[in-house]
Parts: C-alpha cells; sequence; structure tokens
C-alpha cells in the first residue's frame, strides 16, 4: 500500500490496531506505554515497539509531547500508520522521530500481523 | 509545498537543529492541509508552558529545542502553572516550581518574552488587521481573528513555537480569505448587560454553531473585556476560531448575514445559566481572570472588594505587567487588603489545583469547562458583582 510520508524511516514489526482513534494525552501513560483510556479498544495493552495503526489522533495538542516523553522513555511504538492524521500525532512523530505514513487502508491490518513500512518512500506492505 | 530558498535551507539543517526540526514540523502540516507556500508571520503566541500538562518529556524537548534555536519573530507565551513570585501562598509545591521555572528559562533562553499570560494583545503582542501571526491559546486567537481582524490558524504549542523558531507558517486555513466566510447567523434578542452575560451567550452560540463560523447581529457596543470573555467560550464550546459581529468587529461588513439563522433570547440565555450552573449554593473557591483580567476588571474588582473581607479562598488571574500597573494605580492594595490573592503568570484552568476546591464561582464560560473536566468542581457563573459578592459570603446568590 502507498501513503504519505510524515517522517521517513524503515521498520519491520508487529502490528497493533485500533479502530478508534487515539488520544495520546491522558490516553496513553508515557511511563508504560500502556493505553489507559477506559473503554477504549486497546485498554490495558503496550504500544511499545508495535506498529501502531489507528485512524487519527483526538485531543489535546499536550499529546505530541506525551509521544516523546513515550520515546525518551523506550515505550515508544516502532512505527505509526494512520488513515488520515490530524497535527497532534504528526507533531508527535516528527519531534519524536518515529517513522509513519497515513493515508493507508487500515481495515486491510490485522493486529498481529508482520508489517514492513518504508516511511522514506511511504510504502507499507503485510507479510503476515 | 514551494519552499524559498532560506526555507529549503532551514530545513537542510543549514542554520542548527532547531530551525531543522521547526521546518519538518511546518512542512508536515503544509502537506497535511494542502498549503502551497509559507507565508511570513508578524508575531507568535506559544502555548505548553504549565509543567503539569508538559511533563518531563516536554522540558526535555524545550530545553533541547533551546540549544541552538532563537526567535524571529516577537514571541510572547501562554500562563504557567504557577504564579512566578506568589507561588507558595497560592500552595503550589516546591518541587513543581522547580520544574516549572526550567521550562520558562528554556524559553526564555530561545528568545521568547516570558509574559506568561492568555492576554498577549493587552500587554504589548497587538497585531493589526491583516497580519499574519501563529498564535496558540484558543481565547487570543479568537480574539486576534475576530476582534482585532488579524489571520490566524488555531496552533498547537509545538507548531506555534516552530514558526517563531522560523519566522513562518504553512498558509492554509484562516490565512486565507475564502476561509473566513461566516456560516450561520445568530440574530441576538437577549439583552446583554454583564460579562458573564456575553459567556452564556459564547456557551449558547458554541454548542449551536458546531464547526461553522458564527455571524452575530443585535449587539451593541460590547467593551473589549466583553469580546475577550466572549472569544474564550465560544472556541472552547464550538470549533472555529472566528466569529463577526454586525457593526462591531472589522470583516463583518465584508459579508451578509448568513441564510441559516437562530435566533438568541432571553430564554435561551437564561438557559445558557442554567447548563453552566452546578447544584446547591456553597462556593469554596472564587476565581476571576479568565481570559486574564484587563485593568478595567481590576479597577471594578477593587472597588467591590474596598473595606471588605473575602471569606474564601479568592484568585485574581491576571498577566504580571497589569498587576504592576494596578500596583501602582492603588487597586492592588485594596484586593490584597481584602484576603483575595493575585495570580499572576498563571490561572484556575493550568495551575495543579485537583481536588482543593469543590465550588468555585467565576465569570468566565470557558473556566466552567475546564475546571468541571479537569477537576471535577461544581460551577457557578456570575457577573463580577455575583463573583465578589459570593467572594465575600461564601454563598452563591444570584
Amino acid at each position: 500500500m502507498k501513503g504519505r510520508t510524515i517522517f521517513g524511516g524503515k521498520v519491520e514489526g508487529e502490528a497493533l490496531v485500533s479502530t478508534e482513534p487515539i488520544s495520546f494525552y491522558g490516553g496513553v501513560d508515557p511511563d508504560t506505554g500502556k493505553v489507559v483510556e477506559k473503554g477504549h479498544p486497546l485498554e490495558g495493552k503496550s504500544i511499545a515497539g508495535k506498529v501502531l495503526v489507528f485512524p487519527q489522533g483526538k485531543g489535546s495538542t499536550v499529546g505530541s509531547y506525551i509521544m516523546y516523553s513515550l520515546k525518551k522513555n523506550g515505550k515508544a511504538p516502532a512505527a505509526i500508520i494512520c488513515k488520515e492524521t490530524e497535527t497532534i500525532v504528526a507533531v508527535g512523530a516528527i519531534i519524536s522521530e518515529i517513522p509513519m505514513v497515513d493515508k493507508i487502508d487500515i481495515s486491510q491490518i490485522k493486529t498481529g500481523d508482520k508489517v514492513k513500512i518504508d516511511a522514506d518512500n511511504a510504502i507499507v506492505e503485510v507479510i503476515k | 509545498m514551494e519552499l524559498t530558498e532560506h526555507e529549503q535551507k532551514m530545513l537542510s539543517g543549514e542554520f542548527g537543529n532547531a530551525k531543522k526540526k521547526s521546518m519538518e514540523i511546518l512542512v508536515a502540516l503544509g502537506k497535511i492541509f494542502g498549503a502551497k507556500n509559507m507565508i511570513p508571520i508578524k508575531s507568535v503566541q506559544v502555548a505548553g508552558v504549565s509543567y503539569s500538562n508538559l511533563g518531563e518529556a516536554g522540558l526535555e524537548y524545550l530545553s533541547e529545542l533551546a540549544k541552538d534555536g532563537k526567535v524571529e519573530v516577537l514571541t510572547t507565551l501562554n500562563p504557567a502553572g504557577m504564579d512566578r513570585e506568589n507561588w507558595r501562598a497560592l500552595g503550589i509545591p516546591e518541587d513543581f516550581a522547580i520544574k516549572q521555572n526550567r521550562v520558562i528559562e528554556a524559553f526564555a533562553k530561545m528568545g521568547i518574552q516570558t509574559t506568561c499570560t492568555c492576554t498577549p494583545y493587552l500587554i504589548g503582542n497587538l497585531p493589526k488587521r491583516g497580519d499574519h501571526i501563529a498564535w496558540s491559546e484558543s481565547s487570543a486567537v479568537t480574539y486576534a481573528n475576530s476582534v482585532i481582524g488579524a489571520y490566524t490558524n488555531r496552533e498547537g504549542g509545538p507548531s506555534a513555537l516552530a514558526a517563531a523558531l522560523t519566522g513562518v507558517t504553512p498558509n492554509y486555513g484562516m490565512h486565507l480569505d475564502e476561509n473566513r466566510k461566516p456560516d450561520i447567523h445568530f440574530k441576538v434578542e437577549a439583552k446583554l448587560k454583564t460579562l458573564s452575560d456575553y459567556g452564556a451567550l459564547s456557551y449558547f452560540v458554541g454548542t449551536h454553531c458546531k464547526a461553522k463560523i458564527p455571524y452575530l447581529s443585535g449587539i451593541s457596543n460590547p467593551t473589549n473585556d466583553q469580546l475577550k470573555t466572549f472569544s474564550a467560550g465560544v472556541v472552547t464550546y464550538g470549533s472555529k476560531p472566528l466569529f463577526h459581529v454586525q457593526g462591531v468587529t472589522p470583516e463583518a461588513a465584508k459579508y451578509e448575514p448568513p441564510v441559516e439563522t437562530i435566533t438568541v433570547t432571553q430564554k435561551d440565555l437564561e438557559d445558557s445559566y442554567k447548563a453552566l450552573t452546578g447544584p446547591g449554593n456553597d462556593v469554596d473557591f472564587v476565581s476571576i481572570g479568565c481570559p486574564h483580567a484587563s485593568i478595567d476588571e481590576l479597577k471594578k474588582v477593587a472597588d467591590l472588594l474596598k473595606g471588605k473581607k473575602v471569606k474564601v479562598e479568592t484568585w485574581i488571574a491576571t498577566a504580571r505587567p497589569t498587576k504592576k500597573k494596578a500596583d501602582e494605580l492603588g487597586y492592588s492594595k485594596i484586593i490584597e487588603d481584602s484576603g483575595a490573592k493575585f495570580a499572576c503568570d498563571t490561572c484556575m484552568v493550568v495551575a495543579p489545583i485537583k481536588g482543593r476546591f469543590k465550588s468555585i464561582a467565576t465569570t468566565s464560560a470557558k473556566a466552567v469547562y475546564y475546571v468541571s473536566a479537569r477537576f471535577g468542581m461544581l460551577t457557578r457563573i456570575g457577573s463580577l458583582e455575583d463573583c465578589i459578592n459570593a467572594a465575600i459570603t461564601g454563598k452563591w446568590k444570584k
């Protein structure tokens, strides 16, 4: 699949897919990398080291700094794939230097899939 | 996106890491929102200052940028999590104060004026009509777009800072005239007198216009303070950082009232008051100054508090330069003699006060939204007179 580069890099990893938007500020614990938002489909799951797949971000712009915090704590996702990004997650990926691609049909990716991302060329490949 | 030679050089890192990182952010945002180019800006207002929101990571990011980053234009700062001088009296823990000061020092190192106010336009960061600026702080963004007629998107903290460090912002959204047309007409029949009447109106308009740009008619001669509180509320409950008022705001004359019309009756205003007010009538916290109080508001508060004593914790949030002026004019002494406290550089929305109070009285619809969402406080909204009366008696009477 071909999308749009938000931040470059080449990564291979295991997908963790959310059908719902993610709020990093208040929704993800920057120390553990776990999703803590009540009732969120990923509640209790760790995003650390995963290829995190979700439709888009939501919530406060402070969320960008939470992503930076995750990176500094070694709990950031290895890469991010979004359906359509917005400011918070895009800025967060850039300042944290997390490879990120958007404009991808995320329904083609399932949790546990092996995913190869060439964010420099905005290419996402599901290897299974 | 088309970049100038200078912008290309910033992006390639020729002018250091802070400018490179900043251009990466701006180019990515430009791509996302379909900007064709960057546009030079006259000033920046940076939000994301309170350590309680930024945390250790935010502080680290700012310190990293401060290594080689210097701002290119006039840049002012949003409120912090505490009064920089009076923090002990306001009950702020010392370790928080140390961290908060490190945040402010990082901003200062980049050449930012550490004004710590949400009303930059009252203390010297005042754009002209038609100026392109890159501001965060939604109330100031809305005031600048609507009341002043400047052009700014609703920036987040990091994107505003990126604009300050490069002097440019991607040219999309509110920077383009075609996106500033009103979509929905609010015909105001309700009588508006007090600050909180404008707060209640901002709630009504915000909740009814959602993502549309409102055009209001039937409002005559509002004060700057009334427009300031309306700006704060309408963008909190709605989302577009722009409104037009017939006969009042500078761009209103360019447009006919939109066809879609909602009439705002006296009952709508009363219902808005009810929606913003919790049960019971006990008050244990009174806070004035969201957005930060102007010198005229401080005069009015002093007049109401003269010779009185407050019974409950009372904070008057304002910009430090405004407070200095009040010191000279004698208002500060009257206010402090009553037992009320100044909260400069900060406010009830960004200070770490969770759990300290149960029930707040305020003039501001924006404050109601944040203290109930973030701190779970009960809220009462009323005029300056109502709020100061509650401060003196501990009871809400309206």
